[in-house]
């Protein structure tokens, strides 16, 4: 591998952006296709397969065999609300090698001693998601019931296309919340993508149960639905 | 924390940036039980220092000292093993498994 192709791959993962490394294992002849490059690139088809399922896998194109090393950006969870549902969600994420950021403007319930070893913002979700970097590689959970919270986190998570938002409530909760967001311009859609009532229909009780419903609808949509196809760099 | 192939990667580009030789392994293809998946990457510099794993342990030590020869002469080369060749014997995979692994060296 040249010096430079294992730069720019470190440098693009490093952003959080997914590159394909494709090698012909016999010429030793390689080049690196960015996230953004995969739909104009002759082997697409395959790029784009790889890619969804996070898998390096050797393919076989026109006679020829390469391998193609991927590099997807690890998957993170971001809470809004440090409450009961996110105290359990955490340490299980982590295990299942998830990035959790936790964030509630509330200091009485973002507090490290409920919270050990999580990454904890105390502050509004509008102040600190833009610094947080939403992706499409990122789940967005919205736990706090407040609308003056969870509204614009829903909002900074419908426009990056997160791959997965999910939110806590009843029905009649969530149709109050659908009516909001169709005010700020959403359509029906992008709507759809939000899961509500959150998490897989488990029969759930305690707040670490409704944490696992959670951690399986969040791992449910990383795996078996397509990501959305990168658009830009 | 296990290095992961991240920080596998990183840390080749930190190797060769200080001037070391440095070959990249990557596992390209595994048949029955293998304990690493396709993609995971073992890192080794000249001195035989070496970052990440592409088995549970069987097969390392073989894939350095390959790696000291794909450093010296730059040629990439597939390594294959398993429990039905000669080497396996010596290095095989307890698991019962087969695997090849690209090595290449960073230029």
């Amino acid at each position: 591998m040249r010096l430079d192709t294992l730069k720019v791959l470190n440098a693009e993962r490093a952003a959080r952006r997914a590159t394909i490394l494709v090698t012909d294992v016999v010429s030793g002849e390689q080049r690196l296709v960015k996230g953004a490059d995969i739909a104009t690139d002759h082997l697409a088809e395959h790029l784009d397969a790889a890619l969804r399922m996070g898998k390096s896998r050797s393919i076989e194109d026109n006679g020829r065999n390469y391998f193609l090393t991927v590099q997807a950006p690890p998957a993170r969870i971001i809470c809004i609300g440090a409450v009961h549902i996110s105290q359990a969600l955490a340490p299980m994420a982590r295990l299942a090698d998830f990035d959790v950021t936790i964030i509630d403007p509330r200091t009485a319930f973002a507090t490290p001693e409920r919270f050990p070893d999580v990454r904890l913002l105390a502050d509004w979700p509008q102040d600190v998601l833009g610094t947080v970097g939403l992706d499409r590689y990122t789940a967005v959970c919205l736990l706090t019931h407040d609308p003056k919270i969870d509204d614009p986190a829903l909002i900074a998570a419908l426009k990056a296309e997160c791959f997965y938002i999910g939110a806590l409530g009843s029905r009649k909760t969530h149709a109050k919340r659908l009516e909001r967001m169709m005010a700020e311009g959403f359509d029906e859609a992008s709507l759809g993508r939000i899961h509500a009532p959150i998490g897989l229909d488990i029969g759930s009780v305690s707040p670490a149960e409704i944490a696992v419903s959670v951690l399986g609808e969040i791992i449910m949509s990383l795996r078996k639905k397509p990501l959305r196809k990168e658009t830009g760099a | 924390m296990l290095a992961s192939d991240e920080d596998i990667l990183a840390k080749a580009e930190v190797w060769k940036g200080s001037g070391k030789g440095v070959a990249i392994a990557t596992v390209i293809e595994t048949w029955g039980s293998a304990p690493r998946p396709v993609g995971s990457h073992l890192v080794i510099d000249e001195e035989g220092n070496f970052l990440g794993s592409v088995s549970g342990g069987c097969v390392e030590g073989a894939v350095v000292a390959e790696a000291a020869d794909v450093i010296a002469d730059g040629k990439a080369r597939t390594l294959e093993f398993g429990v039905a060749d000669e080497t396996a014997w010596r290095v095989g995979l307890s698991c019962g498994g087969r695997i090849r692994v690209y090595v290449e060296r960073v230029d």
